[in-house]
């Protein structure tokens, strides 16, 4: 194993968890609240996690703070639910596919939260752009910003590592694939956090102050949409939908849903495994060392990183009907919460799960991207994106220097960063 | 025990020897022949392990089930003979099967 050169490092032995393991085995399963945001602000939910894998895998929470719901936790039920989608819905007016049910008056449908046969056309409207061709003509793209991104950075003092490098080169590339205004592609990032954010954190916008952000950003789309309907069709994402037949007759409320999803798709997840990644490597110099000797190693590191990050922490279904788990019966209605957080560190389905291991065994076999129908369309560019981001890491800094921990997104959805200080030695 | 042939996207040709009941996906994974991932491990749930059957060997290789068609539907370049190469198992009846693997899978 390697050695944990700082304190703060993301595992279940690290200091912070010693006081969070006495509680999670304290505390009755019936008063677990795996939603609660605190327990993601702090990284403290993985003893809760390893309580639930062991002594309980499909358990049910009757008084969950968004209403009663299924934790499914070890990585086989997780896999058996999520490829069970005729029986377990993923549709917004059944609550659609997070923790906390969709708002019933502002439903945003978009293809994530919907079942065949209209996700599957909605689905291919987009995935035309991460097809293997379209890839191969964004990644010389994608590594010359990164490089102009690393090219320009400090040295020889502390910065934030998320707003600098994370954000900087997914908002990019999110402007790049909807051909957005460059100067005010930050707006992206903006739609993104706040569409996500948790509306029960203080702080955080109230319900209406993030739909009244939602139709703003709605607004802007639609004058894209409006010079693109009527222009040649282009390879951008808003001209594919515009032309496409299945998508061009989308309502506004629909157009929104999926640029939503496409947004927190394409940005979120990918910035949070960007940051997380360098603070695994950070915290395992041993790994550090094996990379920069071995470049062929960010192969297999790609996806440990997205493993061992889980960039979206749960997806969520609703039964259809009554429905056998692992013993116990869910019934038809009951919202079923699966944690790809806590499937990522099953050791029944994965060798020492704890453990960031970049050349483990069949990296690949990760959750973090779902499984069956829904499994993330855009899961090869994410990898790109990482891949070129190490890439170009390995080459230039020996190392980079984690100076402190990161501060982390209050939700159990997006489990993320909102910062993370680090120095690349002058 | 059935001999199972792969050529890769360059010409590439392996064939290896495969116990019954072991999947062409989990064949090739194990030997590391190229262009198969098999991300989900067998259960029909992430499309990488796609292969194109050659013609003589479709029917012996079975039927595509709902979920494997519903999968294949998100995959790249699927053609009439495209199968999932965890869903064909090793038996007498494909003894001497050739597949051919695309370009890339994820």
């Amino acid at each position: 194993m390697a050695t944990r050169a700082l304190d703060f490092a993301p595992r279940h032995e690290a200091p912070h968890l010693a006081a969070a393991r006495e509680t999670a085995y304290s505390t009755p399963l019936a008063e677990f609240e795996m939603t609660d945001p605190e327990l993601w602000r702090t990284d403290t939910h993985w003893p809760y996690f390893e309580r639930l894998r062991d002594e309980d895998p499909v358990h049910y929470h009757a008084n969950g703070r968004f209403g009663p719901y299924w934790s499914v936790t070890r990585y086989a039920d997780i896999m058996a639910v999520d490829t069970n989608h005729a029986q377990f819905s993923s549709d917004a007016h059944l609550g659609g596919i997070t923790a906390k049910d969709m708002d019933q008056d502002f439903i945003l449908p978009m293809f994530i939260a919907m079942d065949q046969p209209k996700h599957d056309v909605q689905r291919k409207a987009v995935s035309p752009i991460v097809s293997p061709a379209n890839l191969a003509n964004l990644e010389v793209l994608i590594r010359e910003r990164a490089q102009t991104i690393f090219d320009n950075l400090p040295r020889g003092e502390t910065f934030d590592w998320v707003d600098r490098v994370s954000v900087e080169l997914t908002t990019q590339m999110l402007a790049t694939l909807f051909d957005f205004p460059w100067e005010d592609r930050r707006l992206l990032t903006y739609w993104s956090d706040t569409a996500t954010a948790d509306d029960t954190v203080p702080g955080n916008k109230t319900k209406a102050e993030r739909e009244a952000v939602m139709l703003e950003c709605l607004m802007y789309f639609t004058r894209l949409w409006n010079e693109r309907v009527n222009a040649e069709p282009r390879g951008d994402l808003v001209s594919m939908l515009a032309h496409n037949p299945a998508t061009r007759d989308m309502v506004p409320m629909e157009y929104l849903g999926n640029l939503l999803l496409l947004i927190v798709g394409g940005n979120d997840t990918t910035r949070n495994s960007i940051t997380g990644g360098l603070t695994f490597m950070a915290a395992n110099p041993n790994e550090w060392a094996k990379a920069r000797a071995n470049p062929a190693l960010i192969e297999s590191m790609v996806p440990e990183i997205i493993r061992y990050q889980t960039p979206l922490a749960h997806m969520r279904r609703t039964a259809l009907v009554d429905v056998e788990l692992s013993g116990k019966t869910i019934r038809k209605g009951d919202r079923v919460v699966m944690w790809y957080v806590s499937g990522n560190r099953d050791e029944r389905a994965i060798a020492d799960p704890d453990a960031f291991v970049i050349d483990r065994a069949r990296p690949r076999q990760h959750l973090s991207f779902g499984f069956g129908i829904h499994r993330c369309v855009g899961n090869r560019l994410a990898e790109l994106q990482l891949k070129i981001v190490w890439e170009e890491i390995l080459k230039r800094f020996p190392t980079i220097e984690v100076m402190g921990p990161p501060k982390r997104v209050a939700s159990a959805f997006v489990k993320g960063y909102e910062s993370l200080p680090v120095r690349i030695p002058a | 025990m059935a001999k199972i042939t792969y050529i890769a996207a360059d010409g590439g040709t392996r064939t290896l020897e495969v116990d019954d009941g072991v999947s062409l996906m989990e064949a090739a994974v194990s030997n590391g022949v190229p262009g198969i991932d098999g991300d989900c491990g067998g259960n029909c749930a992430c499309a990488t392990c796609h292969v194109y059957v050659d013609a003589a060997w479709l029917a012996a290789s079975g039927e595509r089930s709902e979920m494997e068609v519903a999968m294949l539907d998100f995959a790249e370049g699927v053609e009439p003979n495209s199968r999932l190469a965890c869903q064909i198992v090793a038996s007498a009846a494909v003894d001497g099967i050739i597949v051919r693997t695309p370009v890339s899978q994820h």
